[in-house]
């Protein structure tokens, strides 16, 4: 008999015209000290099904039909009922520990108010109980850290925190939602393990929702997997992840970065495998590059710091973001930058492609040194050669103009005199090489998915005819299937007209899948830079080797 | 605050000749000379201005043409007037604005909530005189349950004489302090309203309610005391506004406070009462700043211990 049964529950959104059902008849069960990952892609409804099992579903959204039984109580009886059993009976964390926490309220505040909501304890109870469970999610000093306020805790502490505020009334049921996704790796690999070490101790069911195929591997007993509202495949991890039934699983599956091995392309699976790439017409106008094995990028000595007060630099609260970083980049070469958040890779970004200039220390473009140029054509010369992609492909394009005029704005930047039907054309040439048909031209950003308008980002940063792409987290606002296919598009772009990368990202698989060579930036500093496979086998550096060792590995499900 | 200063020290020494509206006709020139030494005006401007500075902040504004009499005198007499106005009303704004602010923040599709909002549409569009002799009509003329001007009895006690001790004192107040704070209000209806219904939207109150706290909890100690720090910044600014505000409802109901002394003296060109009421002004706008800063630094635990997070 398993604790949790779910079903047929299914979530609908009315809207004026139609219904839209964000779950649909989902059924599943957990057992007590099982942990139940629940994957999928973004809008798979894997976090309707977490909101619904508590009924918070937002407005104009609301639970249609099917019943959630907890151990032998139907707690959708009625919409009042399941009210009692929030926080009491059913826990639940949320993706976000910077903003699940009241600002203004101390920690202890909301421990002892969620505790005397449920419990029938005095304040002085409350409080010693709110401490215990402090020490219990390892928070030290728990006395003292009491009446602290959120904003004094870091991120992993926050999450820390968000899962005793979720545990304080002892529930049976947990579902975390995203626990980890806004966590460095090292964060994310304790967080990971309080919640497993907490499921083995208090006899937990947990439902863990992520998209991190990874976590899922490492943790979850057993996998659900979700597409478009449906439940499409569940069992044990190992057998969907080793020999998935269902072709969605398998293409999810096969579309994760491998973290042991490299390999040469994703295999897509569901896509249409119309084989392109093959036929570049952008090569016609390319005035390609020989790969000649020099250093295209030097990085000498590079220093950046950020100062918290206009008026004293370099005092004691400037932050150093960069600390003499230097580094070169072969033509025709992919460079990894990796680190975590606050490491200083995209500062690094930004000063090579001149949106920052460096505290101290230059960089070299074709043996030019790029960060003394004061001429502003001489800097046109360079910032032609030099385009860069961003993380964010929702901001990183104007809303207000056509695909086609995003496109056309650096190409009569640098080129003027260029005639419209030449123009036209080459827009189109732009479009076909980045696999999207010449119709979008036409359209608004709007009116693309995540992935599409990378793919219109990476067209814009090639109509320069740019030697240096500097990707800042190009794939990590993406689901994993339409990370496959750009990162695929890039490595077939590099190889057919010579481009040089500049590569950063958190993502230690993607970063091995995409780079000849790899740096590892720790708090500004660059610890080590070795030839990818080198880095991966033997890591020589005490930080990578802990990075690596911390990664989740959806291999790990063999051992 | 100097500034403003030197700006109604120049009304003071350029807009017209300060002797000859003190003195008659007849006054012969040498008279003349002989008031303008006694009163310094010969001396270099920068002597003047400092003058000016030192005097003032002992509370010195010389001598109103008008009136005769010192300008500070003057002032002391008015100031209960108006301050007594003054916090009526930003009490009336703030409490009533709060409160119906959560109400139509919370039910967001009732009628009632719409009514609400419809009303304070029009207090932001319809200017405080209109509204003022609306309210004059209404009340005073065709009820005839207010007065329409004045403050009533007053009580004296020593330096500050109160309209609240008796009946007619407090029912004077009632129509202008009405009057002068329903902009405040709807002001203050609209940004708490928003404030609230995005702060319902937030993870946090999410996640409050994924605990089981319950609803009240969830809006009025959760979603209000967060709501409520932005509406102490624009009730900060609102307060001096609403003293500048007070010249016109002071007028239209002859309200025996510094407004009205202000418009008096625009009318006879009275300086002295002038600057030094913009003075007083710039002085209440500082010192209302002021105040709204240390609240915060109660109010917003993130500004209190800046720069001290803890490492994890």
């Amino acid at each position: 008999m398993s604790f949790l049964k779910i079903n047929n529950l299914s979530v609908d959104y009315k809207m004026r015209k139609e219904t839209v059902y964000a779950a649909k008849n989902v059924n599943f069960e957990v057992n007590k000290g099982e942990i139940l990952g629940l994957v999928g892609e973004s809008g798979s409804g894997k976090s309707t099904v977490g909101n619904a099992i508590i009924n918070l579903i937002d407005e104009p959204g609301q639970v249609s039909s099917g019943s959630v039984i907890l151990g032998d109580l139907n707690i959708h009886e009625n919409s009042e009922s399941i009210i009692k059993y929030r926080g009491n009976k059913i826990g639940l964390i949320f993706q976000d520990p910077q903003t699940s926490l009241n600002p203004i309220l101390t920690v202890g505040e909301q421990l002892i108010e969620t505790i005397q909501t449920h419990l029938n304890l005095n304040k002085e109870e409350a409080k010693n109980k709110s401490i215990n469970l402090l020490k219990e999610v390892g928070i030290k000093d728990a006395e003292k850290r009491f009446n602290d306020y959120p904003h004094q805790f870091s991120g992993g502490m926050r999450q820390r925190v968000v899962i005793s505020l979720a545990l304080c009334c002892e529930p049976e049921l947990l579902i975390a939602d995203e626990p980890t996704t806004a966590l460095d790796v090292s964060i994310q690999s304790q967080i990971l393990d309080l919640i497993k070490k907490l499921t083995k101790e208090r006899n937990l069911a947990v439902i863990l929702i992520t998209h991190d195929m990874g976590v899922i591997a490492e943790t979850a007993n057993r996998v659900a997997v979700m597409k478009s509202g449906n439940l499409v495949e569940i069992g044990e991890t190992k057998k969907i992840l080793t020999t998935p039934q269902q072709s969605y699983t398998k293409s999810l599956v096969s579309s994760v970065p491998p973290t042991n091995k490299k390999i040469l392309r994703f295999v897509i699976v569901e896509k249409d495998n119309k084989n392109k790439g093959n036929n570049i017409k952008i090569l016609n106008r390319w005035t390609k590059k020989e790969i000649t094995n020099q250093d295209l990028v030097q990085v000498k000595n590079l220093n950046k710091s950020f100062d918290d007060n206009f008026f004293t630099e370099n005092s004691k609260n400037s932050v150093l973001a960069v600390n003499n970083v230097s580094f070169e980049i072969k033509e025709g070469e992919s460079f990894g930058l990796v680190g975590e958040s606050g490491s200083g890779k995209s500062t690094i970004a930004k000063m090579i492609v001149n949106l920052f200039k460096p505290s101290s220390g230059d960089i070299f473009f074709d043996n030019t040194c790029i960060t003394k140029i004061k001429n502003r054509s001489e800097l046109m010369k360079f910032r032609k050669q030099i385009q860069m992609i961003f993380q964010d492909p929702y901001s990183s394009l104007n809303g207000r103009l056509k695909v086609k005029d995003i496109i056309a704005e650096p190409i009569t930047l640098h080129n003027p005199s260029i005639s419209n039907s030449d123009l036209n054309n080459y827009v189109d040439d732009l479009l076909d090489s980045v696999e999207m048909s010449q119709k979008s031209a036409d359209r608004y950003p709007h009116e693309f998915s995540g992935g599409q308008r990378q793919r219109i980002s990476i067209a814009r940063a090639l109509a320069t005819q740019p030697r240096l792409l500097v990707c800042d987290e190009p794939t990590s606002a993406l689901d994993v299937s339409i990370q496959a296919q750009i990162l695929n598009l890039l490595k077939d772009l590099q190889e057919q007209l010579n481009l040089t990368i500049l590569f950063i990202s958190h993502d230690l698989p993607v970063v091995r899948q995409m780079c000849d060579r790899i740096g590892v930036l720790k708090d500004g500093k660059l610890c080590e830079v070795s030839n990818t496979e080198d880095l991966f086998l033997n890591p020589t550096h005490e930080y990578t080797k802990e990075l690596l060792h911390l990664m989740p590995k959806i291999e790990s499900i063999y051992n | 605050m100097l500034v403003v200063a030197f700006v109604s020290f120049s009304l003071f020494n350029f807009v017209g000749d300060p002797i000859n509206n003190m003195v008659g006709e007849e006054t012969s020139d040498e008279e003349r000379a002989e008031l303008r030494e006694t009163l310094g005006l010969m001396d270099p401007i920068h002597v003047q201005f400092s003058r000016f500075v030192i005097n003032a902040s002992k509370g010195e504004f010389g001598i109103s043409y008008q009136l005769r009499r010192p300008v500070s005198e003057l002032i002391v007499e008015r100031l209960p007037a108006t301050i007594e106005l003054v916090v009526i009303s930003a009490l009336i704004a703030l409490v009533t604005g709060t409160l119906l602010g959560v109400y139509t923040g919370i039910n967001r599709k009732g009628f009632l909530s719409d009514f609400v909002l419809a009303i304070s549409l029009l207090g932001v569009s319809l200017p405080t005189f209109v509204i003022g002799i609306l309210f004059i009509y209404l009340f005073a003329v065709i009820l005839g349950v207010l007065p329409s001007f004045g403050r009533g009895e007053v009580v004296d006690i020593g330096f500050w004489t109160t309209g609240f001790l008796t009946i007619s004192g407090l029912k004077a107040i009632i129509l202008p302090s009405v009057t002068l704070s329903l902009f405040q209000m709807t002001y203050i209806i609209r940004l708490v309203r928003a404030e609230m219904m995005e702060i319902l939207q937030t993870d946090y109150i999410k996640f409050a309610r994924a605990r089981g706290i319950s609803e009240d909890s969830i809006k009025y100690k959760h979603a209000l005391k967060n709501g409520l720090i932005p509406v102490i910044t624009i009730a900060g600014i609102n307060i001096g506004t609403l003293i500048a505000f007070s010249i016109i409802t002071e007028t239209v109901f002859q309200w025996p406070g510094m407004g009205f002394l202000f418009i008096q003296a625009v009318q006879f060109v009275d300086i002295p009462i002038m600057s030094a009421y913009l003075v007083f002004i710039a002085f209440v706008f500082v010192m209302i700043n002021f105040i709204v800063d240390i609240l915060y630094y109660f109010i917003d635990p993130r500004i209190r211990v800046k720069g001290d997070v803890a490492s994890g």
